[in-house]
């Protein structure tokens, strides 16, 4: 696990980027601020998989979690409800 | 092993004011140009020797193996063993193993719920669902509407499936975006202590293993 | 700028979800098969990735006047064709054939 930057409880914030191809990031989590709860392997990117190359690096991915209330703004239900999005390395910064 | 208990309307993936109709029995049917192109590419890759028709034949035949009742007797074993529940929890594929069920080589997990949480599974940027182990999924899975509302209202989305949490449960909504399967582990039905494998095998829904529904009650079964 | 693409589609506002279903086709199944058989470890022709993305750059009108495997069979068709594996004449050609195939098998009634 040493080649992880990354491990369960450590607060993340996924980058607010916006690239015009092909990505594994969903736009509504851009910028969002989580908390890592898993390390679940490393993978071939799928970016790079997706334009027909062989993905390597393999990518580290992690399961993260965020408050709905931290995603959306006016969500209606109650404060503890949560989702969790699998998440690249490379879509992860540290949050302080 | 088909779906005998589905009705044949014509679901799909989007607004209905664009219909493709379609029928299992070609002949009888009208045909898209893409389901022609379905045919022709399947044809092709045959004549160029890629594949076998033996192989495509296999393929088919094996999705057809692939139903909620294979996910539902692992759900079923995790209600009575509690060691085997801790396995499944851990590897999925080794614990399915040990039913028979092979799930391939896309990694699953389970994800349980409990009293004080409730997991319903989306996918938002496609459709991802652990078909090896429950199926193909049905359209309203791929559906627009599914996969736009789930992750922002599932609460609302549950109540469209007649499913109701309490407010002193948390909803957790696992979004499948990318190289893992999400199976949920529905709560075991009260009342149903004495209740054997095959009994309890029933109560397991493919809904409820998306996490849309409860496992049904014992009197409702 | 933040593009968000049309598949991207989580958190939009859409209307209550129809629980519709039906029984796969054959054709569907037949397309599922074409892309698990060609993305096997063993031929590796195919990714899962790459028919991601190619139904995405089907592009939003296209993706949502089509139903889910017809997205798969236009994705993987483009694939197959950029990657050489078959010819636009070879699957002109084809077409044609199986589309007058089944139409002599319909109006035959068989």
């Amino acid at each position: 696990m040493s080649e992880t930057k990354y491990q369960a409880g450590d607060a993340v914030k996924v980058r607010a980027a916006f690239p015009p191809g092909h990505v594994r990031t969903p736009h509504f989590i851009r910028g969002c601020d989580g908390v890592v709860t898993q390390y679940v392997g490393s993978h071939p990117n799928p970016e790079e998989l997706a334009y027909g190359r062989d993905g390597m690096p393999k990518k580290p991915l992690y399961r993260v979690k965020f408050n709905q209330a931290d995603v959306w703004p006016n969500y209606e239900g109650p404060a503890k409800d949560t989702m969790v999005i699998d998440i690249y390395e490379h879509w992860l910064e540290k949050n302080q | 092993m088909s779906h005998d208990d589905h009705d044949h309307s014509h679901g799909h993936d989007h607004s209905h004011d664009e219909p493709h109709p379609y029928q299992p029995d070609i002949e009888d049917a009208p045909f898209t140009e893409r389901m022609v192109m379905a045919q022709a590419v399947a044809e092709l890759i045959v004549e160029k020797g890629i594949v076998s028709t033996d192989e495509m034949r296999a393929q088919i035949e094996f999705m057809d193996t692939r139903e909620p009742a294979l996910g539902a007797k692992l759900v079923a074993r995790t209600w009575l063993d509690p060691e085997f529940k801790a396995r499944v929890l851990t590897d999925v594929k080794a614990a399915s193993a040990e039913l028979g069920i092979d799930i391939g080589d896309i990694p699953i997990q389970a994800i349980e719920n409990t009293e004080d949480v409730h997991n319903v599974v989306v996918c938002t940027l496609c459709s991802c669902y652990p078909r090896m182990l429950i199926g193909l999924p049905p359209d309203w899975y791929k559906s627009r509407a599914y996969r736009s509302r789930t992750i922002k209202e599932p609460r609302k989305v549950l109540e469209d499936f007649g499913t109701t949490i309490p407010d002193n449960v948390e909803v957790r909504v696992h979004d499948s975006t990318a190289d893992l399967r999400y199976v949920v582990l529905p709560a075991r039905p009260a009342g149903t202590d004495d209740w054997n494998e095959e009994r309890l095998t029933d109560l397991v829904t493919r809904d409820s293993m998306i996490g849309v529904s409860l496992a049904k009650s014992p009197e409702t079964a | 700028m933040t593009i968000r693409r049309h598949h991207d589609m989580g958190g939009l506002d859409a209307g209550a979800v129809e629980q519709t279903e039906h029984d796969y086709a054959i054709w569907e199944k037949r397309v599922d098969a074409i892309v698990k058989v060609l993305s096997t470890p063993e031929r590796k022709i195919l990714s899962t990735d790459e028919l991601r993305r190619g139904i995405e750059e089907l592009g939003p009108g296209v993706y949502d006047n089509l139903n889910y495997y017809e997205r798969w069979i236009s994705s993987a068709t483009n694939l197959l064709l950029e990657k050489g594996v078959i010819t636009v004449d070879e699957l002109g050609a084809k077409m044609a054939d199986v589309e007058a195939r089944w139409q002599k098998d319909r109006d035959t009634g068989s």
